[in-house]
């Protein structure tokens, strides 16, 4: 802590030169743990003349006008075109204040110094000349926290200071008090990682640094909690049994822990976008009463039937998954109970019974959930199911699905075990009525009918239905006949349509 | 290894310092003017090289020159609307992706035909029109009777009519840049129309407009110019120019260890934000007409987003509550023809509507969305 000694001339404000010293903090009688800081830093730096600036809060802070300077090539004026600060943000130096246009060269200014913007000369699309001023900053003396607020280090020779830590070309932006701090630390900079704007180095990330190099995270302050022993006059009531309690004081003191600083801060932030979709449509899904329904299905022929189709599907062109397969079952099953490919209306006076199986599939994309469908599942063939999949999920991953797919869905499949998973509970998609979540297939031991135990590939299958109109009778035998044609999927060959 | 270095360089040694980055190892090769070629064709990877040199390569006693070249791709300048430059539908069908490079200037389209340039240098040393002198030069020197002159816009012109370079530059605290293509076999079937806006009529805007002009190859006045011969040529023309011993170096922009940070400037520049969301605010007033109605519809966009929607719709096709919900969801959202589906979709899920509504809805929503 620097200890400043300050003469200030009576009816004016004055700065004068002051010598600050650092002495060793010490706050309790204890010495053992005290926080070791280099007494002289400043003078470290050799050759360097230091000024130290005590200013007062009474009188005003310089306001300094920044000027726009020579852009190079003769020009004399230029377009401003974004501005990165407005009237009141605090500045470093070298933060990015605005960004300038001319005769296609896109220039950005930096601060010259650390302050508070007090004044813009322009708003964007104006023409701001080169030597007039463009900010105005209030130079201020509140750089840092703590003991060091009322202290500006200025040195005089300014470009020494900075390049001070700059290694060989590798220019690492901090200002001054970052860079003290290092200095007092023994660190280099340009090993630091820093994590302010344009990769600036701040104070953060040089505690962290310490933080990494020592296993302990030192607080910025010379300061620690130290506990003292217990006080000997402790428990007067304390039974007899124990005599020494009261007596001995410990011999060696407790260690001390400093307390750990953590730098990180709340972020809030608007929900917009996919976001807002999905929090509108689950909210509204909400008001249905949903049931679940699980069960276990054996995929080991299916697993086999895909294998010999994928060569032939590949061969034109089509990548052949187990999707279609399920989608296509549930199809089928759908015919046999058209209650769960219905919709309710709003006051619940009506079911429209629809006719199309637009059957949705969950996509995860990397904006989000996103469940576009498929249209008129009852007509396609499994082959033409796998065409509309790639072509649905090579516009998800692009980013380029329309409005046309992603409504009109009648019944929705989630297959969230591509991902992993095995049992899920599945929110229905308003103004749906059913929804299957399908988890990882795994390979497990069952007993085949000769009472054998043998390699099964087992998925689990967990759907949700709106109670309000489906019983779990009618989900159930839904569900039964749709495993029974992935089960056996040369029991689907009869009823393909 | 990543460096690999032509005849008349220095080798980089194995005992290389394993802290060593880019910039250090061309402090260790002392060199005046060095000429690197990247090797990659991915425009953001290129972007982010041309950034990591300006910010972290000591600049003010050396300069460099980067060739690099990409795979078709359309880039518009720092301050530029997408939407009134180029024609996004097409784009996006053709599998076309759009960057925001960080230097002024207008749009241009990229693809294995075209050569860009990059010179770095000092503030102090910035000099346009010395640099593409370079350039015609390097172009005169192989073909003598090749009439190419730089203009005064920076421009170089092919028989005194045809562009055939057009340039941006950036300037920072102490280094700048300079950058410039040169078309030397683009196909010149895609780029007039992937230049052409469909909206630039329906938008009112302050952002930095493109100036059109007729374009010619290079390889239409000389079939035996190639890419690698100019290339070639410029940099060794660099080297007479500027009075360097310029070694040519291939430099990989993926790698992290050489470059620390250039994954993430990478990354930045491929965000929405970025490419779409830094367009200066401008306003969308259009009409479309959907089942044979006429519909107003007047957008504010700032950085890329809806601040506000309004649509004048005859009470009679869609009552009022329907229409000022439908505006209230775009409230907010990215103007981006996918967000505003999914948004569309959650509120024909959620607002109970009737069957002929919802078929009306969504023809709203293509007619909004062909605007996007």
């Amino acid at each position: 802590m620097a200890t400043v000694i300050t003469v200030r001339a009576p009816f004016a404000f004055m700065r004068r030169l002051v010598s600050a010293r650092l002495h060793r903090h010490c706050c309790s009688k204890l010495q053992a743990a005290c926080f070791v800081s280099r007494p002289h830093s400043y003078s470290l730096i050799a050759g360097q003349q230091h000024r130290f600036f005590r200013t007062s809060y009474v009188a005003a802070r310089p306001v300094m006008q920044f000027k726009l300077s020579d852009i190079g090539e003769g020009i004399m004026e230029v377009t401003v075109k974004e501005w990165y600060v407005k009237e009141g943000d605090k500045v470093s130096q070298f933060d990015s204040i605005c960004e300038v246009q001319s005769d296609k060269a896109s220039v950005t200014i930096t601060s010259r110094y650390d302050g508070i913007i007090r004044k813009l000369y322009y708003d964007v699309d104006s023409i701001a000349l080169v030597g007039k001023p463009l900010v105005d900053i209030e130079t201020d003396a509140g750089q840092g926290e703590g003991p060091q607020e009322d202290v500006v280090e200025t040195p005089a020779i300014s470009q020494e200071e900075h390049t001070h830590q700059e290694i060989k070309g590798h220019k690492t932006q901090a200002t001054p008090s970052v860079r003290r701090l290092a200095i007092e630390n023994n660190i280099k900079l340009s090993e630091v990682v820093g994590t302010g704007k344009d990769g600036r180095i701040l104070k953060e990330d040089i505690l962290n640094f310490i933080a990494g190099q020592t296993g302990a995270i030192l607080p910025p302050a010379p300061f620690q909690e130290i506990r003292p022993p217990p006080p000997a006059a402790a428990a007067p009531s304390a039974p007899a049994a124990k005599p020494k309690e009261k007596m001995t004081p410990p011999s060696v003191p407790t260690p001390a822990i400093p307390k750990p600083v953590f730098t990180g801060k709340d972020h809030t932030e608007p929900i917009k976008g996919f976001q807002k979709a999905m929090v509108k449509t689950m909210s509204a899904a909400l008001k249905i009463p949903h049931f679940g329904f699980k069960d276990e299905v054996d995929l080991s022929q299916l697993v086999q039937l895909r294998s010999e189709l994928k060569g032939l599907a590949e061969s034109r062109g089509v990548k052949l998954s187990y999707m279609p397969f399920f989608i296509k079952a549930a199809s089928l099953g759908l015919l046999h109970f058209p209650i769960l490919n219905s919709s309710l209306d709003e006051n619940c006076t009506n079911i429209t019974y629809k006719a199309a199986h637009n059957i949705g599939l969950a996509m995860d994309t990397n904006q989000g959930l996103l469940v576009p469908n498929v249209k008129n599942v009852q007509m396609l063939s499994v082959f033409e199911l796998a065409v509309e999949l790639n072509r649905l999920q090579t516009l998800g991953a692009a980013g380029q699905l329309g409005n046309a797919d992603l409504t009109g869905g009648t019944f929705t499949l989630s297959n969230i075990g591509s991902i992993g998973g095995t049992y899920a509970k599945p929110v229905i998609l308003p103004p749906e009525v059913a929804i299957g979540a399908l988890g990882k297939i795994q390979v497990l031991p069952r007993f085949n009918h000769k009472g054998e135990v043998v390699k099964a590939h087992i998925m689990n299958v967990s759907w949700s239905a709106d109670h309000r109109i489906i019983d779990g009778a009618t989900m159930c035998r839904f569900s039964n006949l749709w495993r029974s044609y992935l089960e056996n999927p040369a029991s689907m060959v009869l009823d393909l349509k | 290894m990543i460096l690999r270095l032509s005849n008349r360089a220095c080798v980089l040694s194995g005992s290389a310092r394993l802290k060593s980055t880019l910039s250090t190892f061309f402090d260790e090769m002392g060199k005046a003017g060095i000429v690197l070629k990247s090797a990659s064709t991915g425009i953001f990877e290129n972007l982010a090289l041309e950034d990591w040199i300006h910010d972290r390569v000591d600049l003010q006693n050396r300069s460099m020159l980067l060739l690099w070249r990409n795979s078709p791709v359309v880039v518009i300048g720092r301050h530029q609307n997408p939407w009134q430059e180029c024609n996004l539908p097409l784009m996006r069908r053709l599998g076309i992706p759009l960057a925001r490079r960080r230097s002024g200037g207008g749009t241009v389209f990229h693809d294995f035909g075209n050569i860009n340039m990059t010179f770095f240098t000092s503030k102090k040393k910035y000099d346009r029109h010395r640099n593409l002198k370079v350039v015609t030069r390097a172009l005169k020197a192989l073909r003598p009777d090749l009439d190419v002159a730089a203009s005064d816009r920076f421009d170089i012109l092919l028989n005194g009519h045809y562009k055939i370079s057009g340039t941006a530059a950036k300037l920072g605290r102490t280094s700048a840049y300079h950058h410039c293509t040169l078309l030397c076999s683009v196909d010149r079937s895609i780029l007039p129309s992937v230049l052409k806006s469909n909206t630039s009529e329906v938008i009112k805007s302050s952002a930095t407009p493109s100036v059109p002009s007729p374009v010619k190859n290079l390889l239409d006045v000389d079939p035996t110019l190639d890419s690698n011969t100019i290339m070639d040529a410029i940099a060794s023309q660099y080297s007479n120019e500027f009075g360097f011993d310029s070694p040519v170096i291939k430099v990989d922009p993926t790698h992290e260890g050489l470059m620390p940070g250039i994954h993430k400037m990478a990354q930045d520049l491929q965000t929405w934000e970025w490419i779409y969301g830094r367009t200066p605010k401008f306003s969308v007033c259009s009409s479309i007409v959907v089942e044979d109605v006429t519909i107003k519809l007047d957008m504010d966009i700032k950085n890329g987003a809806v601040e506000q929607c309004a649509m004048e719709i005859p009470e009679n096709w869609l009552p009022s509550e329907m229409v000022n919900e439908f505006t209230s969801t775009l409230n907010g959202s990215k103007y981006c023809p996918n967000e505003t589906a999914v948004l569309v979709a959650a509120f024909m899920r959620t607002v109970s509507m009737t069957a002929d509504v919802a078929v009306k809805i969504h023809r709203l929503c293509a007619g909004v969305v062909s605007v996007m």
